[in-house]
């Protein structure tokens, strides 16, 4: 009985300590301005999302949409630490608050987004599966493989989603399946398959380690949703909707018209819809605990949502992924930002 | 008896013959060279074999040489350098991927105005190691000393730089490459050794907790893959801590491998321990000697050196399995390599290759040096054994 005091005294300390250092006490937001970084779980290396260049800087179309959300809070796009990720990792370092934003080409779902602890807060970029065929086929349409051989790699989610689509379609189809990535693509380099199947990101990315990559085209359909999206911690509204309006302030920057070179002329301009995005009047950065110019900010650093894809995967980029689905909501996209204002 | 006409054939090939006639004389190279030449061609039998022999190396180190040097392009920018001997159909590596990537190979993101500090690190690294190791260096035990205490510490100041050094803070989740392979390996060697030599004397005490708790530990530890460990030290821990007070990742990978090595350690040394004869246990109990007396004068002295084979095996071991903890988002080199070889500015059929016959190169260099130098020194231990 007499150490009993002792004792409360003691669980009282400890639960002290624990509320101190939970993540609840304060937002994220207020969290990733007093450490100064946001932290930006990364896939470690995929062509095209993220890979470290020659000088070992990362570059890459997630690593710009990390980019985007530094640049949103500090004005300043290089304030990010990336935590490269397995995908087996990717959920766990979100609910321990190892990382603030996960930002890895993680295809949103709705078990993912409900059970496990994760919030998705937009879409930023629709993948899906196509096939890779040799261009000297002519082939035009997937829906023309009827009879071909396909490469695929055992066990994955390509194989039933191509099982459904040959079926849905009344088409034949030899599969021919192996087990890892690597083996897959060197089996369809060296000839053995008609079609190889696979995201479409994946296979832009694969037909460059091909003997000849321009000998090799992606065939337009897709024949399954992959929709990469951004991710938080859920429970944290405030930083879901900073990275969630990041996202969208991105796509309606192009929607505007507003780009990386016009950016602080457009400011200026009498258009109110452009004023209200850019922050020239009203208070839609505050309102999310941002800055005025947060916007600003963002399209300065990166450009709008058409430059950072351009820059990773357009005409000019070796991965060359036709825009798609990809592309604004009035040029035959999905990508759609709500109003501003 | 129809094995006579080969034996007879074996007896006098001249590898033995000089050994029974000459069994005094200390070898003469040249003589020796000569005569393993000749042995290769003493009968017709031993000429085939090795004509045999030499087709298979060449069928076998004909292609490696032409990838590595004869078809390799040397220079260029980007991938379409390495493409062009793929369009003549003569595959060979694409050494420019490796010479304009090598800085990040090298220290993976740590910042290029900074790196003369991991330079400056690995500088006194080899001094130190030359010094503790070269056998006719003086004050080596100093130099040992100075290689287990102040080193690491004067080494975590200048790469980590933290606040009160004045350095620029080099966060570990900048550092890549060859400096994080080496930086792992050389702290789980430094530590697994005294860690060790602790858990096998700790096994063998009579002290009942002391030999509990150090069996406990060994098996556990033995007994689980150094993959789970690191899992354990990265994904695991951050659940039950409180968020706040959780080690840095690199850290935690350290004292995984170390204690993982510690584990593997502990069974040779005991291997050295178990090896010497009771009696010299007992003669320094004789001579009144306490136990730690004993024990760092008369047994581990013999004990280690009898089983030095074993601990450079567990330390070529560890320093080849630090490409684990590429699993738990460190990019040592071979990541860095894989990595890099994903970026669409090098992706060719030929880069990965490429990458991993450097990172190979790289590996066997170190290993067969640690190799090379555990050699030498059982050599010299065994003269100066067999001298006293």
């Amino acid at each position: 009985m007499k150490r009993a005091p002792v004792l409360m005294a003691m669980a009282c300390g400890v639960a002290a300590a624990m509320a101190n250092g939970a993540p609840a006490a304060a937002g994220v937001l207020d969290q990733v301005r007093q450490r100064g970084q946001v932290i930006c779980g990364a896939n470690p290396g995929l062509a095209g999302f993220g890979v470290p260049d020659d000088k070992g800087k990362w570059t890459g179309f997630d690593v710009d949409y990390c980019r985007a959300i530094s640049a949103a809070v500090f004005g300043d796009p290089d304030k990010v630490k990336y935590v490269p990720l397995t995908a087996k990792d990717r959920f766990t370092a979100l609910q321990t608050g190892e990382i603030d934003v996960l930002v890895r080409n993680t295809t949103w779902t709705m078990s993912r987004d409900t059970a496990l602890g994760a919030s998705f807060t937009n879409v930023n970029f629709y993948d899906g599966q196509a096939f890779l065929v040799r261009a000297k086929l002519g082939l035009k349409s997937a829906l023309e493989l009827n009879g071909a051989t396909i490469c695929v790699q055992q066990g994955t989610t390509n194989e039933l989603n191509m099982a459904d689509f040959f079926r849905s379609h009344k088409m034949e189809y030899k599969p021919v399946s192996f087990g890892s990535a690597a083996e897959t693509v060197r089996a369809y380099d060296a000839g053995r398959c008609d079609a190889f199947t696979s995201d479409s990101s994946a296979l832009h990315a694969e037909r460059l380690r091909m003997t000849n990559p321009s000998e090799h085209v992606v065939l337009p359909e897709l024949i399954s949703r992959e929709p990469f999206g951004a991710a938080v911690r859920k429970g944290d509204d405030q930083w879901f909707d900073v990275v969630r309006w990041v996202g969208y302030g991105l796509v309606a920057a192009e929607d505007a018209g507003v780009t990386k070179a016009n950016v602080d002329e457009k400011r200026s301009s009498d258009n109110p819809e452009l004023r209200r995005m850019l922050g020239a009047e009203g208070k839609l950065g505050p309102a999310i605990g941002l800055p005025d110019e947060w916007l600003v900010n963002v399209v300065r650093a990166v450009g709008n949502y058409g430059e950072i894809y351009d820059r990773h995967f357009g005409e000019t980029s070796r991965l060359k992924i036709p825009r798609g689905l990809n592309n604004l909501w009035n040029k035959g996209g999905l990508m759609y930002a709500p109003p501003l204002r | 008896m129809t094995m006579t006409p080969t034996s007879p054939a074996c007896a006098s090939t001249p590898r033995s013959a000089p050994a029974q006639t000459t069994p005094a004389r200390p070898p003469q190279p040249t003589a020796g060279l000569l005569r393993g030449l000749r042995g290769l061609v003493s009968t017709p039998v031993n000429a085939l074999l090795t004509v045999l022999a030499l087709a298979i190396a060449w069928f076998l180190l004909r292609p490696a040489i032409e990838f590595l040097f004869i078809n390799a392009v040397w220079s260029g920018h980007d991938r379409a350098a390495c493409l062009a001997g793929e369009a003549s159909g003569e595959t060979g590596a694409c050494w420019p991927f490796i010479t304009r990537r090598i800085g990040y190979f090298v220290y993976g993101q740590y910042p290029e105005a900074q790196r003369w500090r991991p330079n400056l690190a690995m500088a006194l690294c080899a001094l130190n190691i030359a010094a503790a190791l070269w056998p006719r260096a003086p004050y080596r035990g100093a130099a040992l000393f100075a290689f287990v205490v102040p080193f690491p510490i004067i080494s975590w100041i200048l790469l980590y730089g933290p606040g009160f050094s004045g350095l620029v803070t080099v966060p570990t989740n900048l550092w890549g490459g060859v400096l994080v392979t080496l930086v792992i390996s050389i702290v789980g060697i430094v530590a697994s050794l005294p860690l060790g030599v602790l858990l096998a004397l700790g096994r063998r005490s009579r002290m009942p907790f002391v030999r509990a708790a150090s069996i406990v530990f060994i098996e556990v530890m033995r007994g689980v893959p150094l993959l789970a460990v690191l899992f354990m030290a990265n994904r695991m821990l951050p659940l039950f801590l409180p968020p706040g007070v959780l080690p840095d990742p690199l850290v935690r990978v350290m004292v995984g491998v170390s204690l993982f090595a510690a584990a593997g350690m502990a069974e040779v040394i005991r291997g050295g321990l178990q090896a010497l004869p009771k009696g010299q246990y007992e003669a320094a109990a004789a001579l009144g000697l306490g136990y730690w007396q004993m024990m760092f004068t008369v047994i581990l002295p013999q004990a280690l050196t009898l089983v030095i084979p074993g601990i450079v095996n567990t330390f070529i071991s560890l320093f080849k399995d630090t490409t684990l903890v590429t699993i738990v988002g460190i990019f040592d080199l071979l990541t860095t390599i894989d990595v890099s070889s994903r970026d669409p500015a090098w992706a060719t059929p030929v880069t990965v290759s490429t990458g991993y016959a450097f990172a190979a190169m790289f590996y066997f260099i170190c290993c067969y040096a640690m190799s090379r130098y555990s050699a030498a020194m059982e050599r010299r231990l065994a003269a100066a054994g067999s001298r006293s």
